[in-house]
């Protein structure tokens, strides 16, 4: 058995096309709302806002803001570009192939990852017209964003062969990962909030990915960068575990 | 079997929900044919087809394709197998040329302009190489499933269906190109219940029913040992009984005695003629002759007929 890189090389081309073909809504729709996002939270109501452990609230958002539209348009992306083909029958062809788990992983996961990487730089892009910041880590950040992407890449994708409805597809996104996210500390540190929501709120995990990221870029965090390093981790190895059951036993796949 | 190009013994496909799709399958493929698998719908035809590629995970049973076993080995012999689906299903928002060119490259094949452009001639999608899938008729979407199928340059090709919901303009262009195919050497299975189409097609038939394969044959063969030939001759004069100088053959008179019915094995031709010459003989006169070949067809439903009214016993 060997790995067949222009078979994974195909599909990774094939579903960056996909994305440019359809990249005013893929691009331009994050852009808009991040930037209603700052407009609202960073000029408004961030200007009345005192800076939060010596961050100013407007710059403070922005991993929160950042991890929002990454675990949302990564999830989405990723979801549909497995979904589409089982809805449509096209995979017949990807099952016919001469391909295995790790070509359709790298083809679908890698192209949704680098996506999300196009979109994160989008974002950091736009949040300079709003307000002036400076990342402390930019490797460390970088390298976050990127397991982020790649984790919520495959978690995309195995909701996309469990979902057999576009409903189900959009639940998780909508109803799961956008609240958690906004509980997790997008937009307030956790230490405002009262107890017992402040130990509530460790209960979900999305609140260690947002802290983890805004320690790479300001140094402050909610919980240690170990811990929520080693969450994702975790999370990424799940999701792993999760694919390669899929691959070995066909399920939704192969009947 | 040496001269086997796919090889499958003991096929059989339980689905989850206890529908037995196939019940030990053994079928062999030999190099350079075309292979009619004719069944009623539902008799596991694209079950079968789908074992094979990879669509469906066998309950038992083995398959080797290129001496290579689908099971542990399935990565050299799929990158010589080629599908067509039923379904006209594609990225319908893809241009020819890029779902072409992208099926070539999930095969493991190196990027080749000019074989692209070489299948799409062949299959008349040259000028549409840069229109999208959804623009096109129907017709012309089948083929560029074939054009997919074909851009990996497979050595043996599934055909599901290739004509089903084709007019008949198209699916004779169809079978030209499927002529072609097997004219450049490869080994083409088509499924049908167009039985007029493997009739026309086929080098070999199998028949297949509720997941056994029933009979396998050259085409040529089949015809000999299940067809028939019926004649019918119009009398000039009604015939009360039959006369002793037609004993001999397998005739019956019909119609209040107005009609001679013959009813012989296939090739009856010749005993036909000489059944002519004895009405001449013993100066019966007639005014019509109708000479009629059994057809792929009828040996079908015979056949599929034979078998439910075995099943109907106790």
């Amino acid at each position: 058995m060997t790995f067949s890189p222009i078979g994974a090389w195909a599909i990774y081309k094939r579903e960056l096309m996909r994305a440019f073909r359809t990249a005013f809504q893929s691009i331009l729709a994050p852009v808009l709302l991040v930037s209603l996002y700052f407009i609202v939270f960073g000029s408004a109501i961030g200007s009345r806002m005192p800076a939060i452990d010596g961050v100013e609230y407007a710059a403070f958002i922005i991993p929160g803001l950042l991890m929002l539209t990454l675990l949302a348009e990564t999830t989405s992306n990723s979801s549909f570009g497995i979904y589409m083909p089982r809805f449509t029958g096209t995979i017949y062809e990807l099952l016919s192939a001469p391909i295995g788990v790790a070509e359709t992983l790298i083809g679908f996961v890698g192209a949704a990852a680098t996506k999300s990487l196009i979109l994160a730089a989008i974002i950091l892009t736009t949040a300079t017209f709003f307000v002036e910041y400076e990342i402390k880590y930019p490797a460390f950040a970088l390298g976050y964003i990127m397991l982020v992407a790649a984790s919520f890449s495959l978690f995309g994708f195995i909701l996309g062969i469990w979902a057999d409805s576009f409903e189900k597809l959009g639940i998780i996104p909508q109803l799961i990962l956008t609240p958690l996210t906004f509980l997790g500390g997008t937009f307030y540190s956790l230490d405002m909030l009262p107890e017992p929501w402040d130990t509530l709120a460790l209960f979900n995990p999305i609140a260690f990915l947002v802290s983890g990221l805004r320690w790479t870029f300001y140094g402050t965090a909610d919980v240690a960068i170990g811990v929520s390093l080693g969450l994702t981790l975790g999370f990424l190895a799940v999701c792993v575990a999760i694919i390669a059951f899929i691959f070995k036993t066909g399920w939704r796949l192969r009947e | 079997m040496s001269d086997a190009i796919l090889s499958i013994s003991g096929l059989t496909k339980v689905y989850a929900g206890g529908t037995k799709a196939l019940d030990g399958v053994d079928l062999d493929i030999r190099q350079g044919e075309i292979f009619a698998l004719l069944g009623p719908n539902g008799a596991g035809k694209t079950t079968l087809i789908g074992a094979v590629c990879g669509l469906v995970r066998p309950t038992a049973g083995t398959m080797i394709a290129f001496g290579h076993d689908l099971a542990t080995d399935w990565r050299r012999a799929r990158a010589r197998i080629g599908l067509v689906p039923q379904e006209l299903s594609t990225d319908m928002f893809e241009t020819v040329w890029r779902a072409v060119s992208y099926s070539r490259g999930l095969f493991g094949y190196p990027s080749d302009p000019a074989k692209i452009e070489d299948v799409l001639r062949s299959l008349s999608l040259w000028e549409k190489k840069d229109s999208q899938i959804r623009e096109l008729s129907g017709g012309m979407k089948r083929r560029v499933l074939i054009a997919k199928a074909l851009a990996h340059e497979p050595e043996l090709l599934f055909l599901d269906e290739p004509t089903a919901g084709v007019d008949v303009e198209l699916r004779k262009g169809m079978w030209e190109q499927i002529a072609a195919l097997r004219e450049q050497g490869t080994t083409v299975i088509l499924t049908t219940h167009y039985i007029e189409e493997a009739e026309l097609m086929a080098d070999r038939v199998g028949i297949i029913r509720k997941g056994r394969i029933l009979m396998v044959d050259d085409k040529a063969t089949m015809m000999e040992k299940l067809g028939n030939t019926e004649a019918l001759i119009t009398l000039a004069e009604p015939l009360a009984a039959l006369p002793e100088a037609l004993c001999d053959f397998p005739v019956e008179l019909r119609d209040g005695g107005r009609e001679l019915c013959y009813r012989g094995g296939s090739g009856g031709r010749a005993e036909i003629a000489a059944l002519t010459k004895a009405l001449i003989q013993a100066g019966i006169d007639y005014t019509g002759l109708d000479i009629h070949d059994s057809s792929l067809e009828d040996i079908f439903v015979d056949l599929v007929a034979a078998e439910t009214a075995g099943e109907g016993a106790p």
